[in-house]
């Protein structure tokens, strides 16, 4: 069932930018439209490239913000999130519990 | 005029005319509309209803560019319910890698809150250890479940026995002082679950025990915005309207018992809810297009007023899914696109 809501009206996930759009649903509280807005211009995408898994692919690759398949090297989990606070420009959580340790 | 192949409430296959369909859309708006005492759908929107019910694929879809961002209650205890021998890291990599989940939650087995509390450390590990090797937003869920502080499971006189010794006063006290437990509970947990890192809390069924349960959900998350400004706080409720149980609760002077999402929205709103999940039931004796045009209306009035993201509960037996363990796809995907669309929602 979760399967099919993905697919009959999901983003993606992090096969796209389903994951940053939510991000601004949930630290800043934006309706689905602006949340889309906010994060097609700091990637400095259209909003239809937000749901396309191809674009994409190239432009978290690109950004290191995470990807389905990582290359060895690439930035993954914690530290690819390190890249999305920046890049997006928020504070996720678990990152500033790094700062506040004093780790970065 | 053609068949047209549909679905009762509880998923079994059902064949309508046209006529039965168009008859079963209007009833069922109709139905909401008096209750809720909202506005029906319009003659525009049932008919975009008959078209995606008389369509002859088997998968329909939202256009592109009206996809939404998903969030799953309980998303790890699924794999463990549908013996999936993955641990619940496991769980959220495959949800976050291969299901397409925007968010991911963790979960406990028991999904409640008090249970939760004697083994919060190790939660927390797991949460911690999590979000190491997960990119998507993570959600720490779990359900208020006021059931679990009456006897015989809990410390206080259980409600329904009192209420049938006639002792009503005696019953509503137990229930206010199971509030005040749960809210300590739910704020302790929660406390422990964002200082570990998580990035938002989902309290899920909220009002599954009546509007004590509610009210307990909406003091917690108002106390746990005042302690952390940044939290994201998901409520999602357990039913369409909150069940009176108590009958008498009210928050910022107005009564829960009897409310609907349109005006369950404005408490969360209240309260500093970030993200809301409202709920319709689904009436498995009722076909699925009755149900459909039901839960959208509520949902519709609901996305009307709301000044926050609105998650629509679409799980089995509720927002138009079939009350079936397995939804099949014809209904499950007509359910997504229509809900998203005519609702304008911002999630499911």
């Amino acid at each position: 069932m979760a399967v099919s809501h993905a697919i009959a009206s999901g983003m993606g996930g992090m096969r796209t930018a389903g994951d940053l759009v939510a991000r601004m649903q949930m630290t800043r509280g934006m309706k689905i439209q602006e949340a889309k807005n906010y994060v097609a211009d700091k990637l400095n995408v259209s909003i239809s490239d937000l749901t396309d898994p191809v674009v994409m692919t190239e432009v978290r690759e690109e950004l290191e913000i995470g990807s389905l398949n990582p290359l060895p090297g690439c930035l993954k989990g914690l530290e690819a999130k390190m890249r999305i606070a920046e890049v997006l420009d928020i504070d996720i959580n678990c990152i500033r519990r790094l700062r506040n340790k004093g780790l970065l | 005029m053609g068949k047209i192949m549909t679905r009762m409430g509880d998923g079994f296959p059902v064949e309508m005319s046209e006529n039965q369909l168009r008859g079963d859309l209007a009833a069922g708006t109709e139905d909401a509309a008096d209750r809720g005492k909202i506005s029906p759908l319009s003659k525009e929107e049932l008919q975009y209803l008959f078209d995606i019910f008389n369509s002859p694929y088997r998968f329909v879809s939202t256009e592109p560019g009206k996809e939404v961002v998903l969030s799953y209650d309980a998303a790890p205890i699924k794999l463990m319910r549908a013996a999936v021998n993955v641990h619940r890291i496991q769980s959220l990599q495959i949800h976050e890698k291969l299901l397409g989940a925007d968010t991911i939650e963790l979960g406990h087995i028991d999904y409640s809150f008090k249970p939760v509390k004697p083994i919060v450390g190790t939660e927390q590990t797991v949460l911690e250890q999590t979000l190491l090797v997960t990119h998507a937003p993570l959600f720490y869920g779990a359900m208020p479940n006021l059931g679990l502080y009456r006897q015989p499971d809990g410390p206080f006189p259980n409600p329904s026995e009192l209420m049938q010794l006639g002792k009503i006063d005696e019953a509503r006290q137990s229930y206010e002082m199971a509030v005040e437990d749960a809210v300590k509970d739910i704020v302790y947990v929660s406390s422990a679950m964002y200082d570990s890192g998580a990035d938002g809390i989902n309290m899920d069924t909220t009002g599954a025990a009546g509007d004590a349960d509610f009210l307990a959900g909406l003091k917690a998350a108002e106390i746990l915005k005042q302690k952390y400004p940044d939290i994201c706080i998901e409520l999602g409720m357990a039913g369409e309207f909150v069940l009176g149980l108590h009958g008498e609760l009210t928050y910022h002077g107005d009564r829960l018992a009897g409310m609907y999402a349109h005006d369950q929205v404005k408490m969360a709103e209240k309260a500093g809810v970030t993200i809301f999940g409202p709920v319709v039931n689904s009436k498995s004796s009722r076909s699925c297009p009755w149900n459909l045009s039901r839960a959208i209306t509520f949902i519709k009035a609901c996305c009307e007023v709301a000044n926050i993201p609105i998650h629509v509960n679409m799980g089995m037996g509720v927002g138009g899914v079939p009350m079936t363990a397995h939804p099949p796809v014809d209904i499950t995907s007509r359910a997504s696109k229509a809900m998203v669309e005519l609702c304008r929602l911002d999630g499911l």
